[in-house]
C-alpha cells in the first residue's frame, strides 16, 4: 500500500510539474530566507563582539566626570586627573597588569609637503600593553625619552601612510604643532573601531613631552588600566573607585565625580543590540516563510477542483480513503522536503558567498536549518494534505461532480 | 469472487423501492421514484429512456458510487446501504467496472496509466498490470496510443480509454453509461460487439445506458426509464 502510494504520488508530481515546482519554490524561498538572514545576522553579531573584545575585555577606563561619553562626547566639568593618580593606582592596587595615563590633543602632522591632521596621545609604554597594541617597526619609548620629555613619536599606520606613503618613516623628523619630532616606531594596523572611527589615525608621544611642550599643564584625561588574567575585574573596579574617592576627597554622601568604565559592559550592550537585530531579521525571515506557506496554500486551493475530481476518480475505481490520503501525504512530504533541501543548500551557498562579501564570519547554525526545514515541511503537509482529506470524505459521485 | 455469485440462487443485483431525491424545498428533484429491478448473473441489460429520466442516477447507485435516498440495494445478496465507505470501495475495486458518461479520466495522465489505475488498487505487480492494460487498449482499438495523455485524445478516443479502464479488471458487473455516445457508427458497432463478446465469453454481467435502439438490440434485455420510473422491462432476441 505504501509502495503504491509512493508510485502514484511520484506520478502525480511528474505529471503536474508546474504545480509541483511552484509548491517547492514557495518552500525554497521561505527556508532560504530564514537561513540566510539568521546566518548573516549571527555572523554580524560575532564580528561585532570580536571587534569589541579586541578593545580589551580586561580593560578599565577611568575618566573624570560622570556618565558614559562616546568618543567626542561632552567634556566634564570635574577636575582632571594628574599623573600622580595613575601612579597611585599602579602602586596601591593589586592585580593590575598595566596602568597608562593619557592626554590627547588634536594637531597637524607635517612631513615635507604632506600634511595630515591627527590626534596626538601623550602616554607611556603601558598604553601599548593595555591596548594590546604591538609595534610593527622600530621601538617603544626609552626611559630617558619618557622622563626627559623628548620629542619622539610612534605613529599609527594611517598617519604613517599619509605622511610617508611607501617610504620608511623610522628616524625621519616630522612636525607636530610646529615642533620637530623624531619617528622612533610604527604601530601595527588595528583597523576601524566598532563605532567606525579609524583607530590607526594616531601619534603617540611621551606624556611628559605633551605636558611640557604642548598643553602646559599636567592634566590626564583618561587612565587606561588592564587587569591581570584571573583577577576579578569587578574587584579591581571597586578598589580603583575607593582609591579615587579618597584621593579626590569625596565624602560618603556625594556621588563619584569620575567614572570607571568596564569594557565588558560595552561588549554586553553592543552584542545585545546585534542579537536583537538578528532576532528581528529572523522575524522578517519567519514572515517570508509564512508568505511562502501562503503561496503554497494558494496553489493548493487553485488546484483543489482538479484534485477533487482526481480523488473522485480514484475513489470510483476502488481506492480507499486512506490510500488516497497516503498518496497525497507522500506527495506533500516529497515536495516539501525536496523544497526544504534545495532551500537549505541554496541558503548555505548564498550565505557563504555573502559572508565573504560582507566580511562577516560564516556561522553555521544547525538549529535554524532544522527549525526552518521542519516548519516548511509542516506547512507543505498541512496545505497539501488537509484539502485532500476533505475531498476524500465525499461520496465518489459528489467528488466527481465538483466544479 | 466469482464463487459468491455462483452459490447464491438470488439475483446478482436486487433493487427494492429505490428512490433518489436531489435538493430540498422548492428545488427538490425526484430523480428516481421507487424502482424495483433484479438482474441475474450473466445478463446483458440495455437501459433506455429520455434525457433526465434517471438512467445515470440508477447506474451510479448500482455502481456503489452513490447511495439511494430510500429503499434497499442488494449486491450479491449484500445490503450495500449497511456497508461502510471502505467496504463499498472494496466492492467497486473487486467486482465493479464503470464507464462514465463523461469518461472521468486523469487528463494529464497517459492512456496506459489511466487503464492501469484500477489494477494498481487491486495490487497487481507492475509487469502484469502493463500486459493487461496493453491488451485492454488493443481491444478498444487504441494500440499505439498508450503514451498519449487523455487530454491529447479525441472525445471518442477518451471514451474508449474509459471502456478499456473498466474492462481491464474483468469485473463481475460492468456498468456503462452511454459507452458509445461519442463514437461513429463503425466504432460503436465494434465497441458494442466487444462488450457482447465479454458478456458471452467471460460471463460478465453488463448494464448499459444507451439512446440508440440498434445498440440496445445487442442486449438480452431492455429497460425503459421515464421520469424516474421503470415503465418497460422486456427480454429481447439478440442479434
Ligand atoms: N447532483 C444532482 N443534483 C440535482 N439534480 C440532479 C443531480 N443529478 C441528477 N439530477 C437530476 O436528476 C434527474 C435525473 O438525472 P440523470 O442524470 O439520472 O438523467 P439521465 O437519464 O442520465 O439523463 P441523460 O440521458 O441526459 O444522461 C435530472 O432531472 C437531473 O437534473
Ligand atoms: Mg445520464
Amino acid at each position: 500500500m505504501l509502495w503504491n502510494a509512493i508510485l502514484l504520488a511520484l506520478r502525480e508530481i511528474r505529471r503536474n510539474i508546474m504545480r509541483s515546482s511552484l509548491t517547492a519554490l514557495g518552500i525554497i524561498i521561505g527556508v532560504a530566507a530564514v537561513i540566510i538572514m539568521v546566518t548573516l545576522g549571527s555572523g554580524a553579531t560575532a564580528k561585532v563582539t570580536k571587534q569589541i573584545s579586541s578593545l580589551g575585555s580586561n580593560m578599565l577606563l577611568i575618566r573624570p566626570g560622570q556618565g558614559m561619553h562616546g568618543p567626542g562626547g561632552r567634556q566634564s566639568t570635574a577636575s582632571a586627573f594628574k599623573v600622580e593618580d595613575a601612579e597611585a593606582i599602579a602602586r596601591d592596587i593589586s592585580g593590575l597588569e598595566a596602568v597608562a595615563p593619557s592626554a590627547t590633543q588634536s594637531m597637524q602632522a607635517i612631513y615635507g609637503n604632506e600634511n595630515w591632521s591627527t590626534t596626538a596621545v601623550g602616554t607611556t609604554n603601558a598604553y601599548l600593553e593595555v591596548r594590546d597594541w604591538p609595534i610593527e617597526k622600530g621601538r617603544r619609548f626609552s626611559k630617558s625619552e619618557l622622563h626627559g620629555g623628548k620629542a619622539v613619536c610612534i605613529l599609527g599606520s594611517t598617519v604613517g601612510n599619509k605622511l610617508f606613503g611607501g617610504q620608511d618613516p623610522l628616524n625621519a623628523t616630522i612636525r607636530l604643532k610646529k615642533l620637530s619630532f623624531r619617528v622612533i616606531g610604527l604601530l601595527k594596523t588595528k583597523g576601524q573601531s566598532t563605532f567606525g572611527t579609524d583607530r590607526d589615525d594616531i601619534a603617540l608621544i611621551p606624556l611628559r613631552t605633551l605636558h611640557r611642550r604642548i598643553t602646559g599643564n599636567t592634566n590626564v584625561s583618561v587612565i587606561y588600566v588592564s587587569v591581570l588574567d584571573g583577577v576579578s575585574i569587578e574587584m579591581a573596579k571597586k578598589d580603583i573607585e575607593r582609591l579615587m574617592r579618597e584621593r579626590r576627597h569625596i565624602s560618603q554622601r556625594e556621588d563619584d565625580d569620575f567614572n570607571v568604565m568596564d569594557m565588558r559592559e560595552i561588549v554586553k550592550i553592543l552584542s545585545g543590540t546585534t542579537r536583537v537585530l538578528t532576532g528581528l531579521l529572523g522575524a522578517v525571515a519567519a514572515v517570508s516563510l509564512l508568505v511562502g506557506g501562503i503561496g503554497i496554500m494558494n496553489i493548493m486551493l487553485v488546484s483543489v477542483t482538479e484534485r477533487t475530481r482526481e480523488i473522485g476518480i480514484r475513489l470510483a475505481l476502488g481506492a480507499l480513503e486512506r490510500e488516497v490520503l497516503l498518496q497525497f501525504l507522500v506527495e506533500a512530504v516529497v515536495l516539501s522536503s525536496l523544497g526544504g533541501i534545495i532551500g537549505i543548500m541554496f541558503a548555505l551557498t548564498t550565505s557563504l558567498v555573502l559572508s565573504k562579501v560582507l566580511l562577516v564570519p560564516f556561522i553555521f547554525n544547525i538549529g535554524i536549518v532544522f527549525i526552518s526545514f521542519i516548519f516548511s515541511v509542516a506547512v507543505g503537509i498541512i496545505f497539501g494534505y488537509f484539502p485532500a482529506r476533505k475531498a476524500a470524505r465525499l461520496d465518489p459521485i459528489e467528488a466527481l461532480r465538483h466544479e | 469472487m466469482k464463487a459468491i455469485s455462483k452459490i447464491s440462487g438470488r439475483p446478482l443485483i436486487e433493487i427494492k423501492d429505490v428512490s433518489k431525491v436531489y435538493g430540498q424545498g422548492q428545488a427538490v428533484m425526484h430523480a428516481l421514484r421507487g424502482i424495483n429491478l433484479q438482474i441475474t448473473n450473466g445478463d446483458f441489460v440495455a437501459v433506455m429512456g429520455p434525457s433526465g429520466s434517471g438512467k445515470s442516477t440508477c447506474l451510479n447507485i448500482l455502481g456503489c458510487l452513490d447511495t439511494p435516498t430510500l429503499g434497499t440495494y442488494l449486491f450479491m445478496g449484500i445490503d450495500v446501504g449497511k456497508l461502510t465507505r471502505n467496504q463499498r470501495a472494496l466492492l467497486r475495486r473487486h467486482y465493479l467496472g464503470f464507464v462514465f458518461q463523461n469518461y472521468n479520466l486523469l487528463k494529464r495522465t497517459s492512456s496506459i496509466e489511466n487503464v492501469e489505475l484500477p489494477l494498481i488498487y487491486r495490487g497487481l505487480p507492475a509487469a502484469e498490470r502493463h500486459a493487461y492494460s496493453l491488451n485492454a487498449l488493443k481491444a478498444v482499438g487504441l494500440k499505439g496510443w498508450e503514451h498519449h495523455t487523455a487530454g491529447e485524445l479525441s472525445g471518442g478516443q477518451q471514451q474508449r480509454v474509459a471502456i478499456a479502464r473498466a474492462i481491464v479488471t474483468e469485473p463481475t458487473v460492468l456498468l456503462a453509461d452511454e459507452p458509445t455516445g461519442n463514437l461513429d457508427s463503425e466504432r460503436s458497432r465494434e465497441t458494442i460487439e466487444l462488450l457482447a463478446r465479454f458478456n458471452r465469453d467471460k460471463g460478465i454481467t453488463i448494464v448499459m445506458v444507451t439512446h440508440e435502439t440498434d445498440m440496445a438490440s445487442y442486449a438480452k434485455r431492455s429497460i425503459n426509464f421515464i421520469d424516474g420510473l421503470i415503465v418497460n422491462d422486456k427480454l429481447q432476441e439478440t442479434s
